[in-house]
Parts: structure tokens; sequence; C-alpha cells
């Protein structure tokens, strides 16, 4: 158990003891989810902040509803209704919710490294909760508590991350995720969204989507992303999915205890076939309850070491 | 540091044995008791306690595992803690539930357990456990059972070791 950090900005820059830290007290929020009274006082009088500089549902109801069973207050900002559309800067935005006394900011921005800036002169805990295509640290979590709980480990596992990598911040947050914990990772897509440099990460990169399934323990879905894409990385929609579709003929030479996971949102019939993302390997849904219960194991951890026993450190 | 014996092996078993008569004697049959371990000193306690009363009512008394690192007063002065498993496999509502700890000190883990408690129903009574009680309370909260009752000065401290945690039974007082 070791906890010292005031942000959680990424993943490259944890520890694999940090990493199991938010797995182990995740797993305790999740049994307080369970419960008739799903509520704890652990952040009552706290005021956490949803700055969402670009559109998320899932996301920040996720957090939205992590701090409200922690009993603490919860404002949602959304961009398109703020003054960053008058021009603010983000920094004055920033200031602005300090100035009223957040505990937490919690941000989705699409300029990579836009968490990290905030840290830098806030006093607030800040959360990244998706910076461009460069980290989302709090789905990389939920994904590996969803393995671990269901595969009883992480260590050992092949790990399938298909779709388009080049653009995924999901992507790069499990990828120092499962390398931590000691999972082998196997990289597919098109080329042009799946560049060779990952093998420089410790990953393995193949193109040819059967090959790259047929041993997987898990095969982790991403969308493709198409709001980052600056030109078309791809012939066409109809020729992804016939080229690396989890399809039904596809799934049928995957081991049987195969997990399917996406972190959503789905676009059914393009990466996924409908009926394999309803099916009984897919763990779609379950990400979405772990989701919650390691958000608020974050939200948990970080409201600590302001103390006393921080400045030992 | 120097380290005195408080409690050997064969003295906590008595300790034990004797709360359990009196959980028994306490509570009249048919009042539904049930065992509540805090964690992590009381766990342990909680279940062998649930062992002697087993052996003195004739019925086996369920127990549970209760964390309450949720619900402590001091979260914001102190690194996040570890949180262990929080496991009560009945209805609390109605039940005369002991709490279970190994030391009793301030008093601010018991209020913490109330708290935690409360989540779960609406015990008929909540009763108090306790293997050492140090002294030092700085909440109104009183043992309604204590193994032994040790003063102490805020500069020692009380040291459990129990054999399920791979140690050998005993109490010790520590001075720092």
């Amino acid at each position: 158990m070791s906890w010292n950090r005031k942000h959680l900005l990424d993943i490259e820059s944890l520890t694999a003891d940090e990493i199991t830290t938010v797995l182990d007290t995740a797993r305790a929020f999740k049994a307080v989810g369970e419960r008739a009274i799903k509520k704890v006082p652990a952040l009552r009088g706290k005021t956490v902040v949803n700055l969402f500089v670009e559109p998320s549902t899932r996301t920040r109801i996720s957090f939205e509803l992590a701090a409200q069973r922690l009993t603490a207050d919860v404002i949602n900002f959304t961009a398109e209704a703020s003054s960053l559309k008058k021009g603010e800067t983000l920094k004055d935005t920033a200031r602005n919710l300090e100035a009223l006394n957040a505990d937490f900011i919690i941000i989705r921005h699409s300029a990579s490294g836009a968490p990290h800036f905030l840290s830098r002169f806030l006093k607030a805990s800040v959360i990244n909760a998706g910076d461009g295509a460069h980290e989302h640290p709090t789905q990389a979590l939920l994904d590996v508590f969803t393995i671990r709980e269901l595969k009883g480990r992480v260590a050992g596992l092949n790990v399938t991350i298909l779709g388009d990598i080049l653009y995924s911040r999901v992507a790069r947050s499990n990828i120092w995720a499962l390398l931590k914990l000691g999972a082998k990772v196997t990289l597919c897509g098109p080329a042009t969204l799946v560049p060779r440099v990952f093998e420089e990460m410790g990953c393995r990169v193949t193109h040819q989507v059967e090959e790259a399934i047929a041993e997987a323990d898990i095969i982790n879905l991403l969308r493709i992303q198409h709001e980052r894409q600056r030109k078309t990385m791809f012939p066409s929609i109809g020729e992804y999915t016939n080229l690396f579709g989890l399809t039904q003929a596809r799934f049928n030479r995957t081991k049987p205890d195969v997990l399917v996971m996406h972190p959503g949102p789905i676009n059914r019939g393009v990466e996924i076939d409908s009926e394999l993302a309803d099916c009984p390997r897919s763990v779609i849904l379950q990400q979405v309850t772990n989701g919650l219960a390691v958000r608020m194991a974050v939200l948990f951890l970080l409201n600590g070491g302001k103390g006393p026993q921080e400045l030992a450190t | 540091m120097s380290s005195t014996l408080i409690l050997d092996a064969a003295a906590i078993q008595r300790a034990l044995t004797r709360i359990a008569h009196e959980i028994a004697e306490r509570n009249a049959a048919g009042d539904d008791v049930v065992l509540i371990g805090i964690q992590r000193g009381g766990v342990h306690l909680a279940r062998r306690l649930g062992a002697s009363l087993r052996q003195i009512l004739g019925h086996p008394v369920p127990t549970a595992d209760l964390d309450v690192s949720m619900h402590r007063d001091d979260l914001d002065n102190q690194v996040a803690p570890a949180i262990h498993p929080t496991v009560i496999p009945f209805h609390v509502t109605g039940k005369t539930v002991v709490l279970v700890d190994d030391v009793l000190f301030r008093g601010r883990t018991t209020r913490a357990a109330l708290d935690a408690l409360n989540d779960f129903g609406r015990p008929r009574r909540v009763q108090l456990a306790v293997l050492i009680d140090r002294g030092h309370r700085e909440l109104p909260i009183k043992a309604d059972f204590v193994g032994k009752n040790v003063p102490t000065s805020l500069k020692e401290r009380i040291n459990v070791s129990l054999r399920e945690d791979g140690g050998v039974d005993e109490v010790r007082l520590e001075k720092l």
C-alpha cells in the first residue's frame, strides 16, 4: 500500500505498486456500490469540478457519480456553456474554479498535457480524464481492474488492443498499465494507425487480425477516432470492418475464455459485430460498473496525503 | 524502545472466554446476537469469540468483518489508509450487534464503526467488546466488555499480535 500523489496525470509515471494500490482500493469501493446505501462520507465537504473541455458522457457521469457516492459536492463545467467560448484561457478558467475552493479538478481536454499544465499552478488535485491522444489513466485502471477481477491476474496474459492505436489515449494508458503489471501486449490495426514505433514501448505490432487475436486472453477494441484524424487514414469504414472488425467468423477462432472489452462508445457493425458486443464473453458493461469503483478509489486516494505525513516524503 | 508483556497466549484465551460468557449473560436467549469485528485487529477476535459463544449457547453465532476507513474523521490528516474487506453476510436490522476490536483508545475508530454500521441497517442495540482498554478517550464511548484495562501514557503503544496473522498470541506495551 503506497500512495503519496496529489494528482493523477498519467499511467506512465505510476509504479506497478501504485497501480495495484488503486485496484485494491477500488475493490472495496465496488462493494460499496452493491449495498443498499451506496454512499460513504469519505469526501464530505469537498468540492469536485468536472472541467470537460471536450465532449464526454460516460466518463463525466462516472466521475460525477463517484464524487457523489463519496459525499463530495460536484460542479459540471462544459466548454459549450462556458466563458472558454468567450475567449477565456484554460488557466484563467481553472483559477476561477479554484477560487471557489475546488479540491479536485477533473479535466478532459483535446490538448495533450493540459492536466499537467494545470497541476503546475493549482492547489487542487488534478485528475486527467483524457488529454488529446496522450493518456486516459482512469480508463486504463478500470480496464486492468476488470481483467484482474475476471482472470484473477494480469501478469502473463496476452492482451490484444485492436483498432486506432495512434490517436487513442486509451491505448497509450492501457499499454503502460498492462506492461507495468506484466501482461504481453499485442497491437493490431491498419498500418497507418498502428505504426511500428510502438514496438519501442515493448509491444508486439502486427497488421494481421486473425493472428493478433488467435492466442489473446483479452481483446480490447478501440473506436476509430474520426475527430482526431486530420486526414483519412484508411480507405473506407467498410474496408476497415472487412480487414480489422471483430466479426463472428473471426471470433470463432479465438480462445474459448477470451474476454472482449471496449471503452465505448461502440460503433456497432464497424469495429465489432453487433451480436458480439452483447455476447457472454463481452464485459463492456462490467467495465462501466468497475469504472465507477476505480474513480471512487482514485478520489479517495488523492484526498489523503495532504497532511503532515506528506511532509516526510 | 522497551517492551512489557501484558497478556500471553493463555491470558488472551482466558480473557476472550470470559468476554464470551459475559456476552451470553448480558443478552437473553433469543436476542439474536451477532459479532462484527473491526478491521484489522478485531476480525480474528470476533471469530474466536464466535467459536466460544457457539459452545456456550449451543448454536452458531454469525460473525462479520467491518472496515471503517471510509468513515474515519481524520482522512484529511494522513495518507489514505489501506481499505480491508467489509463482509457482512446477514442483515443487521433488529440484531444485537457486538462490535469487536483489539484496542480501545481515543474512541475514534468506534465512532467510525457506528457510522459504517448504520449504512447496513438499524441494529436493535450495539455493544462493544475490546481486548484492551488503554484509556485516553476523546469521545463519549465506553466498552461493554473489556479483556484488560491497561493504564497507558500517550508515549506508549499497545501492540496486539495474533496467531492468525502468523505471529504468537501476545499483547505488549511498548514505550516509544
